[in-house]
C-alpha cells in the first residue's frame, strides 16, 4: 500500500500525490490544532501571568472589582473534586470490570456493559441539572446532616465534614464527577482484563485459585500499568469537566477546609465568569486558568496514554 | 479450601455485583428524573414557539433550529477533515513517524477539556470578529468532533483485510482509487458509526458554545449572529429562578437525552448486527 507510483506509472500518479498531500495535511491539522490551542491560551493569559507572577497560583484573593486575581480556590477545588471522583470511581470501575469479565453470565455482559457505557453518553449538562435539582437536595436532606453528626466531631477529619448541609459544594461535585468517569475507567479496565491471556487464568484455576485470587494475583499485576493508565484517563476527564461541576459547586471564591462548603473549579470559574468578564486583566486571568488546566490535563492524559501503550507493547497488543 | 479464602472470594463477588448495581442505579435515577420532569413539561408549544422572556411560557423552536444548524455545519467541517486524517493514519502514512505522533495527540484531544476548545475559538474567531456567532459555535463543535472521526475512521480502515488492498493494487489501480473506491466501501459502516457517535456527542456539548455561539432569545437564521441552542438555553434556564424556565429546561433536557441516547442505542444495535 506504500509507494504506489511505480505500480501505476501512467494514470493517477498526480492524483495519488494530491490524495497523499490532502490526507497528510489533515493529519498535520490535528497536531496544529493542539499546538495552536495551547499557544493561544498562553498568549491570552500572558497579561495575568506577567501581572501576578507566582501569586496567581498561590493567592486566593479573587476580586474583580479590585482587579486582583489569585486562582488558588479554583485550583484547589479542581484538585479536590477530581480526587473525590477518583476515590469513588476507581474501586467501583474495577468492580464493574470484574463483574463484566469474570462473574456475570455471558448473556448479561452485553446489556450491562452497554448500560454502563450509556452513562458516558448522557450529556454533562443533564448530569448538572440532575445534580442541582435532585442530587444536591438529596445530599442536603439525607447525607450531609449525617456526616455533620457522625464525622463532624472527630478530631482531624472532622474539619472536612463541618458546615451547613446545603447540598451544594465540593463533596456533591466530587460525587457527580465520580459517577461521570465510572464508564470511562470501567470500559478500559474491562478491555484490559479481557486481554489477560486465558492460559494464565487457566493455570491459576488449575492451581486451585479462587476468583478473588485470580484477580488480585494474576489479573491486576498483569494489567497494572494499563489500569493506572485508565485511572489517569478518568482523572483527565474529571479535571476538565465543566457543566456538571458548574451546577453543583456553588461558584464561591472562599477557601475552606470543609468538603460541604461551596467552592469553585477552574472550568466552572471560566464557564460562570468569562461571558461577563469586563476588562483585559479579568479576561486574561480566566484564559490563564484555561492554560493551566490545558497543560495539566495534557500531562495527565499523556501519562495515561503511555501507561496504556506499555501493556500493548510488551504483549503485542495495541490499545 | 480454608474458610478465609472462601470468604475473601465471596466478598469480592459481592463487591463486584454491588459496584455494578451502584453504576446502574445512577443511570436509572438520572434517566427517571429527566423522563418524569421532562414529560410533565412537554407541550406542542415546545416545537412551535420561541424562547420566552422571564416568567412567561413559550417553546424552544429557535434553540432547536440553532442547534441543528450548528451541529450540521460542524459535521460538514469536521467529517471530511477527520476522514482524511484517519485515512492518513491507517493507509497512506501507516508506520510513519507523523502518523504515530498524530495518533497520540488525537487520543489526547479526545479527552481534552471542551471548555478550553471554546475559549480557543473565542480567541480565534469571536475576538477578532468582535461578536459571538453561530459559525464560531459550529467551529468549536467541529473541533470536538474531529478527533472522534479520526479515531473511528482509523480503526475501521485497519479492520479491512490486507488481501483486499493487494488484490486492488494487483489490478493496477492507483492508491487513491484503491482507498476511495474499495477500502472506504469496505469500512463504510464503521466510519458512519463514528460520525453518528460524534454527532450524539456534540449535540449535547454545552461548554464550547458558552463563549462562541452564546445564545439568542430571538429568531435568527444567520450564522454570523449569536445563535440560540438547546444546551446553553438549558443551562441558563436551569440556573434561573423562574419556574417556567425550569420547566422548559427539563423539556429541552428530555428531548436532548432521548436524541442522544436513542442515537447511541441505534448505532450500537446496527454496529453489533453488522459485526455478526
Amino acid at each position: 500500500m506504500t509507494s504506489p507510483s511505480h505500480a501505476a506509472p501512467r494514470s493517477g500518479a498526480g492524483a495519488d500525490r494530491l490524495f497523499g498531500l490532502v490526507t497528510a495535511g489533515a493529519a498535520w491539522l490535528v497536531l496544529i490544532l493542539l499546538g495552536a490551542a495551547a499557544a493561544s491560551m498562553a498568549w491570552g493569559g500572558r497579561l495575568a501571568f506577567e501581572t501576578f507572577g507566582w501569586s496567581f497560583v498561590t493567592s486566593s484573593d479573587w476580586d474583580a472589582v479590585a482587579g486582583k486575581f489569585g486562582a488558588l480556590v479554583p485550583i484547589y477545588g479542581t484538585l479536590v473534586t477530581s480526587l473525590l471522583a477518583l476515590i469513588i470511581a476507581v474501586p467501583v470501575s474495577i468492580g464493574i470490570a470484574l463483574f463484566l469479565t469474570d462473574i456475570a453470565p455471558r448473556w448479561l455482559r452485553g446489556p450491562v456493559g452497554m448500560a454502563i457505557e450509556l452513562l458516558a453518553a448522557i450529556p454533562s449538562i443533564i448530569y448538572g441539572m440532575w445534580g442541582l435539582f435532585v442530587f444536591a437536595p438529596f445530599m442536603a436532606a439525607h447525607v450531609e446532616p449525617w456526616l455533620n453528626d457522625r464525622l463532624g466531631p472527630l478530631p482531624v477529619v472532622g474539619a472536612l465534614f463541618t458546615g451547613p448541609p446545603i447540598g451544594i459544594g465540593l463533596l456533591t461535585a466530587g460525587l457527580v464527577l465520580g459517577i461521570m468517569i465510572i464508564p470511562f475507567i470501567s470500559a478500559v479496565a474491562r478491555d484490559v482484563f479481557n486481554a489477560v491471556p486465558t492460559s494464565l487464568k487457566e493455570a491459576a484455576v488449575a492451581l486451585g485459585s479462587t476468583r478473588w485470587e485470580i484477580l488480585s494475583r494474576v489479573t491486576l499485576p498483569y494489567t497494572r500499568s494499563a489500569i493506572i493508565g485508565a485511572i489517569f484517563l478518568g482523572l483527565g476527564r474529571a479535571l476538565g469537566e465543566t457543566m456538571a461541576v458548574t451546577f453543583v459547586l456553588g461558584n464561591a471564591h472562599d477557601l475552606s477546609p470543609s468538603l460541604l462548603m461551596p467552592s469553585n473549579s477552574i472550568a466552572a470559574a471560566i464557564a460562570n465568569e468569562f461571558a461577563e468578564a469586563d476588562g483585559e486583566l479579568y479576561r486574561s486571568s480566566l484564559i490563564a486558568l484555561a492554560f493551566l488546566l490545558f497543560v495539566v490535563t495534557f500531562l495527565v492524559l499523556t501519562a495515561a496514554r503511555l501507561m496504556l501503550m506499555r501493556l500493548g507493547r510488551t504483549h503485542g497488543r495495541t490499545s | 479450601m480454608p474458610l478465609r479464602r472462601k470468604l475473601a472470594d465471596l466478598l469480592a463477588l459481592l463487591f463486584a455485583g454491588a459496584a455494578t448495581l451502584f453504576g446502574l442505579t445512577w443511570l436509572v435515577w438520572i434517566l427517571w428524573t429527566t423522563l418524569s420532569r421532562g414529560a410533565a413539561a412537554l407541550s406542542p408549544a415546545l416545537f412551535t414557539e420561541m424562547t420566552p422572556p422571564p416568567g412567561s411560557t413559550g417553546g424552544l423552536l429557535n434553540a432547536f433550529y440553532g442547534s441543528a444548524v450548528m451541529v450540521l455545519l460542524a459535521l460538514a467541517i469536521g467529517t471530511p477533515v477527520g476522514i482524511a486524517a484517519g485515512t492518513y493514519l491507517a493507509e497512506h502514512g501507516r508506520h510513519s513517524r507523523l502518523a504515530a505522533a498524530v495518533s497520540f495527540i488525537n487520543d489526547i484531544l479526545l479527552s481534552a477539556p471542551s471548555i478550553v476548545i471554546g475559549l480557543f475559538v473565542y480567541e480565534l474567531v469571536v475576538r477578532p470578529s468582535g461578536h459571538f456567532s453561530g459559525f464560531a459555535g459550529a467551529l468549536a463543535l467541529a473541533m470536538i468532533l474531529l478527533p472522534i472521526v479520526v479515531r473511528t475512521t482509523d480503526e475501521s480502515l485497519r479492520l479491512v483485510p490486507n488481501q483486499m488492498r493487494e488484490a486492488a493494487f494487483a489490478l493496477g489501480l492507483p492508491a487513491w482509487r484503491v482507498t476511495s473506491r474499495i477500502i472506504y466501501k469496505a469500512a463504510l459502516s464503521g466510519i458512519v458509526t463514528g460520525i453518528l457517535l460524534g454527532l450524539a456527542r456534540i449535540a449535547g456539548e454545552t461548554a464550547p458554545l458558552l463563549f462562541t455561539a452564546l445564545n439568542n432569545q430571538f429568531w435568527s437564521a444567520s450564522i454570523a449572529q449569536p445563535l440560540a441552542n438547546v444546551p446553553v438555553v438549558i443551562f441558563q434556564y436551569a440556573m434561573s429562578p423562574y419556574d417556567e424556565w425550569h420547566a422548559l429546561a427539563w423539556a429541552g433536557a428530555l428531548v436532548l437525552t432521548l436524541f442522544v441516547l436513542g442515537l447511541n442505542l441505534i448505532v450500537r444495535f446496527f454496529a453489533r448486527k453488522g459485526s455478526q
